[in-house]
């Protein structure tokens, strides 16, 4: 027993031809190195005959968890080998814990398997989960459609007052947001337009350009991706936390169908304000292209205006906003549909505000290239 | 950081925690006004009251979770909310908390749980740390279920590895919100033992929270008794002592569940 008083000290003496004593003294909470089994099992390996495995603490000033520890360890490595465990030399504390953490054995059951899967076996689990996903995904909008004719017939179980209250929400207040990115995307498609356009005198058609692309395209597009991170994600995140809390539960149990309290309301308000906000985003955007075309392009504020009034056809403009509706649907479905089909903790509402989202910005993008298709073979 | 097991040379009579006048608001709306009470080293100490009386915003300025309006908390004679943010962390690092329902990072198995602490504050080694969490389960009885997500067990496992991880940094105090709520008569006793078992056999100070009378009569050494209707502290004491020889109908009326009162809240 050599060094400073409170530094943790190990020695391994043979005591008899067939018994060992572990010498403990000093301090463990000293010591930041591991404490020894290592020596133990040297020890142990060493005297092979060894019968009995018993320690003297008389020297210990401080101990803590690792100390408790170290001794458990001791103790499994006597039963691995057959040896008695005397633990009549431990500290009083010690011994108590020790029999507080053999009170419960073991559960081997308990343990997950770690088998790893062939890759055959995760290529069908794969293929089977995503069938699945896609008849929930089915389902869900087989329950909206049958609440949506439910509404139409008087019969849901729908508050307007929650459908205005998610209007105000997604509409109005999101006016700035709507504002800022369209006038940016304006602006971007008149510069676009003008590098080009202007190396043939054409600089006027600048404005028949981010007329047509903002209210067929760009204007819906851009605002239903803002709406699905701004809404979509809140909606996900809502019914994900209500579904933690069992609100959804609550209200299974009063026979209240949440799709129709919770998820309708969300999808008629998305679904009516859509249209406006595209209006109001076709607006800013054009006044974007505006901006550039008067200020940098040789066109006068008269001569842009009249060619985008020519420009722009009306079957157009109800295309935009008629696709805007749709995507407001399409946002209010994802955003629902993850967070009604979220699992029971905060990580798993975190997966689904992000499916949410992801899902969502996919279907816009997605069935935004079928309308551009059906579009072109029906000459619209 | 050194964890320190507490009765390791210490003077068992000496008080751990000074409640000193404290005051707690909410804004403007008072919630409890100047109590004050001592906890002694290696005690149980038990915060009761009626629901609604301030017992968890008490623990909530106890655990540097709440600013007091006015008064302090003392540790070992020292003004914690006196201290700069970073030494009140520091102390904080002394203490482990069991909250009402385990509040487990459900993104962690409970071993990460476990050990999420010890890799923040100490410089052991991975095996080290390993034994650790796994000396630390087998003691709440959860040997075997390190790789489990919070989401997989039940309500009282989720308690019980709530208590292997505020016992990760061996704390000086351990403080209890609700350790029997939401568990079963048996479950709640089973936790009861346990508590007075690692109190007997660490030395650590223990502060519950709680209105289980069981609980209560059970594990309690010291306790206060908050009223909500007149915001103070009512009485201190042993809480077989307090049921045997205190007078004041209000405590004796929690104190018996309302048995031969007069003081009843809602006539049945």
């Amino acid at each position: 027993m050599t060094g400073l008083a409170s530094s943790f000290n190990l020695v391994v003496e043979e005591r008899a031809s067939d018994a060992l004593l572990v010498k403990l003294s000093g301090d463990s909470r000293e010591q930041s190195e591991p404490l020894g089994i290592e020596v133990v099992r040297e020890a142990l390996d060493h005297a092979k005959g060894t019968k009995v495995l018993s320690f003297e603490s008389a020297g210990v000033i401080g101990w803590d968890s690792r100390f408790v520890a170290f001794i458990r360890n001791c103790l499994e490595l006597s039963r691995t080998r057959n040896v008695a465990f005397h633990d009549d030399g431990l500290p009083e504390g010690v011994r108590r814990l020790l029999r507080l953490a053999q009170a419960v054995p073991d559960r081997i059951d308990a343990r997950h398997e770690s088998v790893k899967p062939q890759l055959l076996q995760k290529l069908g689990e794969r293929a089977i989960q995503g069938w699945r996903g896609t008849l929930e995904m089915f389902t869900f909008l087989g329950e909206n459609l049958v609440a949506l004719g439910n509404l139409f017939r008087g019969r849901a179980q729908f508050r307007w007052s929650d459908a205005f209250l998610v209007m105000q929400e997604c509409g109005p207040q999101a006016l700035g947001i709507v504002a800022m990115i369209n006038f940016l995307v304006g602006l971007i498609l008149a510069f676009v337009g003008a590098t080009e356009l202007t190396r043939f005198g054409a600089s006027i058609y600048v404005a028949d350009l981010v007329g047509i692309a903002t209210v067929r395209e760009m204007g819906c597009i851009m605002t239903g991706i803002i709406l699905c991170g701004r809404t979509g994600a809140a909606f996900a995140a809502q019914l994900g936390t209500m579904k933690v809390n069992e609100e959804i539960s609550a209200l299974e149990t009063f026979g209240i169908a949440p799709v129709e309290f919770l998820v309708l309301p969300r999808m008629v308000a998305l679904i009516l304000v859509m249209p406006f906000l595209c209006a109001f985003a076709d607006l800013i955007s054009m006044a974007g292209g505006f901006v550039v075309s008067i200020s940098m392009l040789d066109v006068t504020a008269t001569e842009y205006l009249t060619r985008t009034i020519h420009a722009i056809q009306l079957k157009s403009f109800l295309l935009g906003i008629g696709k805007g509706s749709f995507f407001g649907f399409l946002v209010a479905y994802a955003g629902c549909f993850r967070g009604m089909q979220s699992g029971y903790s905060a990580a798993a509402v975190g997966e689904a505000t992000t499916k949410a989202v992801v899902t969502g910005i996919t279907a816009i993008i997605a069935s935004d290239g079928i309308f551009a298709v059906l579009c072109n073979a029906l000459h619209i | 950081m050194r964890c320190t097991f507490e009765t390791q040379g210490m003077n068992k009579e000496e008080t751990k925690i000074e409640i000193q006048n404290l005051t707690m608001a909410y804004g403007s709306y008072v919630v409890m006004r100047d109590i004050s009470a001592g906890v002694k080293r290696g005690s149980i100490f038990v915060i009761m009251g009626n629901s609604g009386s301030g017992k968890s915003t008490l623990l909530r300025h106890m655990i540097g979770l709440q600013r007091p309006v006015q008064g302090d908390v003392l540790y070992d004679g020292t003004r914690f909310w006196a201290m700069d943010e970073e030494a009140r962390r520091a102390q904080l690092r002394k203490y482990g908390v069991l909250f009402q329902s385990g509040a487990l990072w459900s993104s962690m198995t409970l071993a990460e749980n476990v050990a999420l602490p010890l890799i923040e504050y100490t410089d052991w080694s991975a095996t080290d740390r390993e034994e650790i969490v796994r000396l630390k389960l087998a003691l709440v009885g959860l040997n075997g279920f390190e790789d489990y997500y919070p989401a997989e067990i039940s309500g009282g496992m989720r308690k019980r590895a709530g208590l292997a991880r505020a016992m990760a940094l061996d704390p000086e105090i351990l403080f209890f919100d609700e350790p029997s709520a939401g568990l079963d008569p048996i479950t709640s006793r089973n936790l009861d033992q346990l508590i007075l078992e690692l109190r007997d056999s660490l030395g650590t100070t223990v502060v519950v929270v709680t209105h289980e009378l069981a609980s209560i009569f059970n594990i309690g050494d010291d306790s206060i008794f908050l009223d909500a209707d007149t915001k103070t502290m009512r009485a201190q004491g042993n809480p077989n002592a307090l049921l045997k020889h205190s007078t004041d109908a209000k405590l004796r009326a929690f104190l018996t569940r309302g048995e031969g009162s007069t003081t009843l809240p809602i006539a049945s």
